[in-house]
């Protein structure tokens, strides 16, 4: 009979659990990406409009800002079980849910950047014959991009984390493998799972840190 | 409409109003893990934090600490307290809701202390106030809309980890909702959901009404705003 290996011994760590379960891991942190672009990239199509819209006007800012603030306090677990009698167990519920909460943050950080458009420079685009429309694309807009960028990375990096929620919708990613961990006190399974969705959420907070370099040259000696 | 008519009957049926699973246990479960772990992180993140802003030292470290705290899935950690050394139970439950309580209530207190005007810390120094006067008689009155602020994100978070804490340990609200889903009541999904919800909304209004309540400037603020005779 030979040792037991690190599986039968139900280690923290365990290279047999990589390798054997290979197939699984791959499939699950897809999952995981892939719910964690759809939200946020859904979230931010949303978010842009409706930053604008309360930037402009203010009865739709108390309006945005007041229904927001109240969504992120609906904790992801009631989120998504609220979402089931419309959506049902699917990935599309864990994704409504997901672009619920990005959007939350979005929004704030697109008019938190269109606020911050210092008024001599819309003073200025508009004495040059800047129309409205033309100033928002052109001059306002890209100046709040570094507070844009800032919100999709604080959107990122904790939708990477709320994905794993939607285990119990068996739609959760990487938390699919924690909950079954869980269940099975598969310590490898667990640790394993863990360890690769903070790694998602730190390659991808320092992926759109280098896109927000390369797309706001301007910012690069503000760090 | 009849998942709506479903909810209301489940919230009208007495069934769900008594025993140990009935909602003013769970909701006295809730308010307990919630009020012990916001007690603990508190107990730790206050005074390190009053202390830090005092000094104006590891303002990295507070800021750090919530990028991290938001970048580790509470779920995980849950799981991960629950299958180790802790076991299933309280004791992990009530420990992972206060690793994600402190990070808010440090970086806010942090943040809070630091944006106290220096001229006025001067001021108080010039008039002859100890350190310890200072901080308790100039920083933290004047720090404390940020330092609620950051006790009431963490309150909010502890009251979502608290509603996942029932896959792992049980306890709490979360627990009507996992019944739910266990015997495919979707009545009780939705109810125990709305039940997290408004526990969290409730949490939200109270600290909302507390802030307005605490701020020192808020009185000054609603005497300039009179407008000159």
């Amino acid at each position: 009979m030979a040792e037991p290996g690190c599986l039968q011994r139900n280690d923290w760590v365990c290279g047999e659990y990589l390798t054997s379960r290979s197939e699984l891991i791959v499939d699950a942190t897809v999952q995981h990406v892939v719910l964690t672009v759809v939200s946020v990239g859904i979230g931010l199509l949303l978010a842009l409009p409706l930053g604008v819209l309360a930037f402009r006007y203010r009865r739709a800012r108390s309006w945005v800002l007041g229904t927001s603030t109240a969504l992120y306090t609906i904790p992801s677990l009631a989120m998504f079980s609220l979402l089931l009698p419309v959506t049902g167990l699917t990935a599309t519920t864990v994704v409504v849910g997901l672009v619920l909460y990005s959007l939350t943050i979005l929004v704030r950080n697109v008019l938190a950047g269109l606020q911050a458009v210092p008024a001599e420079v819309v003073e200025s685009a508009t004495g040059t014959g800047y129309g409205r429309r033309s100033l928002l694309l052109r001059v306002q807009l890209p100046l709040a991009l570094p507070a844009l960028f800032a919100g999709v990375r604080i959107a990122t990096v904790s939708t990477v984390a709320l994905t794993t929620v939607g285990a119990i919708l068996g739609n959760g990613g990487l938390g699919n493998l924690i909950y079954s961990g869980l269940r099975t006190q598969f310590q490898a399974e667990v640790l394993t799972a863990t360890v690769l969705v903070v790694a998602l959420a730190v390659l991808a907070d320092l992926a759109l840190l280098g896109v927000q370099r390369v797309v706001t040259p301007w910012q690069r000696s503000a760090r | 409409m009849s998942a709506v008519t479903d909810v209301v009957d489940w919230f009208a049926d007495p069934e769900h109003w008594t025993g140990p699973s009935g909602v003013p246990t769970r909701v006295v479960e809730h308010l307990g893990l919630t009020a012990a772990a916001l007690g603990i992180a508190c107990a730790v993140a206050v005074p390190l934090a009053l202390w830090l802003g005092h000094v104006g030292r590891g303002g990295p470290l507070a800021v750090n600490l919530t990028n991290i705290g938001r970048a580790v899935p509470t779920f995980a950690v849950l799981v991960l307290l629950a299958i180790g050394p802790l076991g299933f139970g309280p004791a992990a439950t009530v420990t992972a809701l206060v690793l994600f309580a402190i990070p808010p209530i440090l970086t806010n207190g942090y943040v809070g202390m630091r944006e106290v005007d220096r001229d006025v810390v001067e001021a108080a120094r010039g008039v002859g106030l100890s350190p310890m006067q200072i901080v308790r008689q100039v920083e933290l009155p004047l720090a404390v809309p940020l330092l609620l602020n950051g006790i009431r994100l963490a309150a909010v978070q502890v009251i979502a980890t608290a509603t996942i804490a029932a896959l792992v340990a049980g306890g709490g609200l979360g627990n009507i909702i996992l019944l739910g889903f266990g015997t495919q009541d979707q009545a009780a999904v939705v109810s125990g959901a709305l039940l997290v919800a408004l526990f969290a909304l409730a949490t939200e209004l109270l600290f909302a009404t507390l802030a307005k309540a605490l701020d020192p400037m808020a009185r000054v603020r609603q005497v300039q705003t009179v407008p000159d005779p």
